[in-house]
């Protein structure tokens, strides 16, 4: 794929993106790298790194590419394979069989990942090293660039609109509509001032779709970026990054930086005339602005509080200026639609959902990661197919789609396919991809009470149905959850979400019921069996549930050595008991028991 | 009335000013850097002290008002200082389901202190942070800027250790 390094080289590639480095690939590259120091091998044996392949379940992650371009991946490096890898696969030519990640073998769990993802967005996410623009050139990096400056701008927003590209933070707006409007827009002042923005609030709990692109591939975002500027006729833009992201935020610095010196960014760009700049901003920990009025309020240095639409961003949006904003995974697909042509793109998908979408796939699932599937595929393919199903073998229960705007979709509904409408249909939206996967231990008024918690926190307090009704919809969530609900409170419920969702300014309020409203569609039977019943059937509601021990425990105490208030009392090699009376229900003696003698009733 | 201010006094106010002017110069005065000048002030001190917040807007466009209304909004910003390992622990979806609510109170009880507190030590303190991303290692925290995944609410212990030598 790269020509950048010299061919008789072997590479060592080390997938240092967040999740990579939290699984501990930071010192496997350490580990490699004095290994080659000491072993003084540099001059035939490589040391590189790139980002998130997506296959989280099997971090961290180690690439060898041999001299005659063949590579090979191994999953679950730890130091012991790192060692193997080195001495057997670098040195030895022999790769270690049992640690390889074949995609190409079928019946291997990385085939069964990676055989139905179509990856456009994704497409050098874990290939190439994201800190290099060489390679992202050799990959194809700002190819498209070039093609689109050669085109008129109305010939590229053509393109887009024909690729039926929609706006991938969720919303679902048509990409080409958005920009047709901005470019017929002359812009502010004698200096006509348009913005871009590019929208990297990620702030879905769940969702981690644009952090592992911008990690892995900024190089992707920011042609996308410039090829909107020649499309609009924009001279400034910002890439409005979540301040949780630090690594994120250091790549695309780097990344602005070199495209700057490469002439992609600055004056006169590749001699065509046109003028763009690109600043990040990081953000301060607000989920609101992640809604396009409040980010901008809060670009201007503002309290990022949404405001009145009309007038949309595209006829007044920064500092009075129009303004065209989208999501990081809406301007990494812009490369591929200008290269491929819009027809190559609306091939893929549905009728009105075109194209691919990255979903981050975490919860009880065996494959975690971030994958990339063509629209239409159904969400049972995605969490059994790709994700391998349940990790705990217990039945699946639902899909939580869209994060605190989005709803539970339940098991039965599986073969639901990934469409905007379609996803609506449920009550639940497509959302920015985060989809968290439920099993019967997962209690859905708990799910439903902590979004409301988040949304709560989170909202800016500037409408009233907003502020005080998700706080009472909180408040009853929890008294439910603590065994004092009414049956009563179910009705209540519904309408006090149905009126906060009519009476918000913006899509954090009229969206923050959908929770409840999916669970009470879904679930509603967990919800009377909490308030009638006082159970709480997966084991998750502290006020419902206890612990108690059974005649498997065996007298280890290792249970009583645990517990935070000594409730658990017992003599060695006899069977314990629980104080219910001093329990708090803090599950560390559950955790703890070797024979499955604790449960939870 | 005259007030008389003690030398020391005196250079403590001319070095708050000074630093203070040092920021806006480096960051810039307009209003749209209201919040990268308050991210400085915190990638500095660990926190925002008031002192310097009130000299920062001597030398910036913005009032205290909006300077304050600003700090106040973003939940990235302290008004206290932070242990030496500050310590977010994730409750984001997937960790929320995958037990984080456990996980903070063992560390609560671990590091005795609560969220939003730092340890008699100084050594760290505990705030919770709403995702960052790691959801497949769920349960996750990040100590410093290092993220520590798949957490056992048995092994805060052990897993403090490791990142914090």
């Amino acid at each position: 794929m790269t020509n950048v390094i010299p061919e008789d080289k072997q590479r060592i590639i080390v997938g240092l993106g967040s999740c990579g480095i939290a699984a501990g690939a930071k010192h496997i590259h350490e580990f490699f790298s004095r290994q080659i120091e000491e072993r003084a091998i540099a001059s035939s044996v490589e040391l590189d790194i790139t980002s998130c392949a997506g296959m989280c379940y099997a971090e961290p992650l180690v690439e060898v590419v041999d001299g005659d371009g063949s590579r090979t991946l191994y999953g679950s490096v730890d130091e012991q394979v790192a060692l193997r890898i080195l001495q057997e696969h670098v040195l030895g030519g022999k790769p270690v069989d049992a640690a390889v990640l074949d995609a190409h073998a079928a019946d291997t769990d990385t085939h069964r990942f990676l055989s139905r993802q179509k990856k456009i967005v994704l497409r050098n996410c874990g290939v190439i090293n994201p800190e290099s623009i060489d390679e992202s050139i050799a990959a194809g990096g700002y190819s498209a660039l070039k093609k689109a400056l050669a085109m008129k701008p109305a010939e590229v927003i053509e393109a887009v609109l024909t690729s039926g590209l929609r706006g991938r933070g969720g919303a679902g707006f048509p990409t080409g509509r958005k920009w047709q409007l901005v470019a017929q827009n002359p812009g502010k002042g004698e200096a006509k001032t348009k913005y871009i923005v590019c929208n990297a609030d990620e702030g879905d709990p769940g969702a981690f779709m644009d952090r592992s692109t911008l990690e892995g591939d900024p190089h992707s975002v920011i042609e996308g970026m410039i090829i909107c500027a020649h499309a609009t006729g924009a001279t400034d833009g910002y890439i409005y990054c979540r301040a949780e992201y630090p690594l994120a935020v250091r790549r695309l610095q780097i990344a602005i930086k070199q495209a700057k010196e490469k002439g992609f960014l600055g004056k006169d760009i590749l001699g065509s005339g046109l003028n763009f700049k690109i600043k990040v901003k990081e953000g301060a920990g607000a989920f609101v602005c992640g809604e396009e009025t409040a980010l901008m309020q809060s670009i201007e240095g503002r309290r990022g509080m949404p405001t009145k639409r009309p007038p949309y961003p595209a006829v007044s949006g920064l500092w009075g200026c129009p303004t065209n904003i989208n999501n990081v995974e809406t301007f990494a697909n812009i490369p591929w639609i200008v290269m491929h042509g819009g027809e190559a793109y609306a091939a893929i998908g549905t009728e009105k959902s075109k194209g691919t979408k990255v979903f981050a796939l975490a919860g009880k699932v065996k494959r975690g990661g971030l994958v990339e599937v063509p629209m239409g595929i159904t969400i049972r393919d995605i969490v059994e197919q790709i994700g391998g199903g349940s990790n705990t073998g217990r039945a699946l229960k639902a899909v939580q789609m869209g994060g605190p705007s989005g709803g539970c979709i339940p098991a039965s509904l599986f073969d639901t396919r990934v469409d905007y409408d379609e996803v609506t249909k449920t009550g639940a939206i497509m959302g920015s991809g985060g989809m968290l996967v439920m099993d019967e231990t997962t209690c859905m008024v708990d799910v439903a009470r902590f979004f409301l918690n988040f949304t709560q926190n989170e909202s800016c307090g500037k409408c009233t149905f907003c502020r005080i009704g998700t706080k009472r919809l909180l408040e009853i969530l929890t008294r439910i959850t603590q065994g004092h609900g009414k049956i009563e409170d179910i009705d209540e419920l519904d309408a006090l979400a149905r009126s906060i969702n009519k009476g918000s300014l913006c899509g954090l309020g009229q969206t923050a019921p959908n929770p409840v409203l999916t669970t009470l569609k879904y679930f509603r039977e967990e919800y009377v069996e909490h308030i009638e019943k006082k159970k709480c059937r997966a084991g998750v509601c502290k006020a419902l549930i206890k612990y108690t021990v059974t005649d498997k425990c065996t007298g280890c105490t290792a249970c009583a050595r645990v517990c935070p208030t000594q409730a658990i009392t017992g003599q060695r090699k006899q069977r314990h008991a629980i104080n219910q009376a001093a329990c708090i229900k803090c599950g560390r003696c559950y955790l703890r028991c070797n024979f499955n003698a604790i449960v939870i009733e | 009335m005259t007030h008389k201010t003690c030398e020391c006094e005196e250079k403590a106010r001319k070095m708050l000013s000074a630093e203070a002017k040092e920021i806006v110069e480096a960051v810039g005065a307009g209003k749209e850097m209201a919040i990268p000048i308050l991210q400085e002030i915190q990638k500095r001190h660990g926190y925002l002290p008031l002192d310097l917040l009130k000299a920062v807007c001597r030398h910036a466009d913005f009032s205290e008002a909006e300077l304050y209304g600003v700090a106040t909004f973003y939940s990235q910003f302290r008004f206290k200082p932070r242990g030496k390992h500050p310590i977010k622990v994730c409750i984001g979806t997937a960790c929320h389901v995958g037990g984080a609510a456990a996980v903070l109170d063992a560390l609560c009880d671990e590091l005795k202190t609560e969220v939003g507190g730092t340890t008699a030590d100084g050594k760290y303190s505990i705030e919770t942070v709403a995702c960052i991303g790691c959801c497949s290692l769920a349960p996750v925290m990040m100590v410093g800027d290092q993220a520590v995944g798949n957490l056992d609410p048995l092994q805060l212990k052990k897993a403090l250790k490791k990142v914090s030598e």
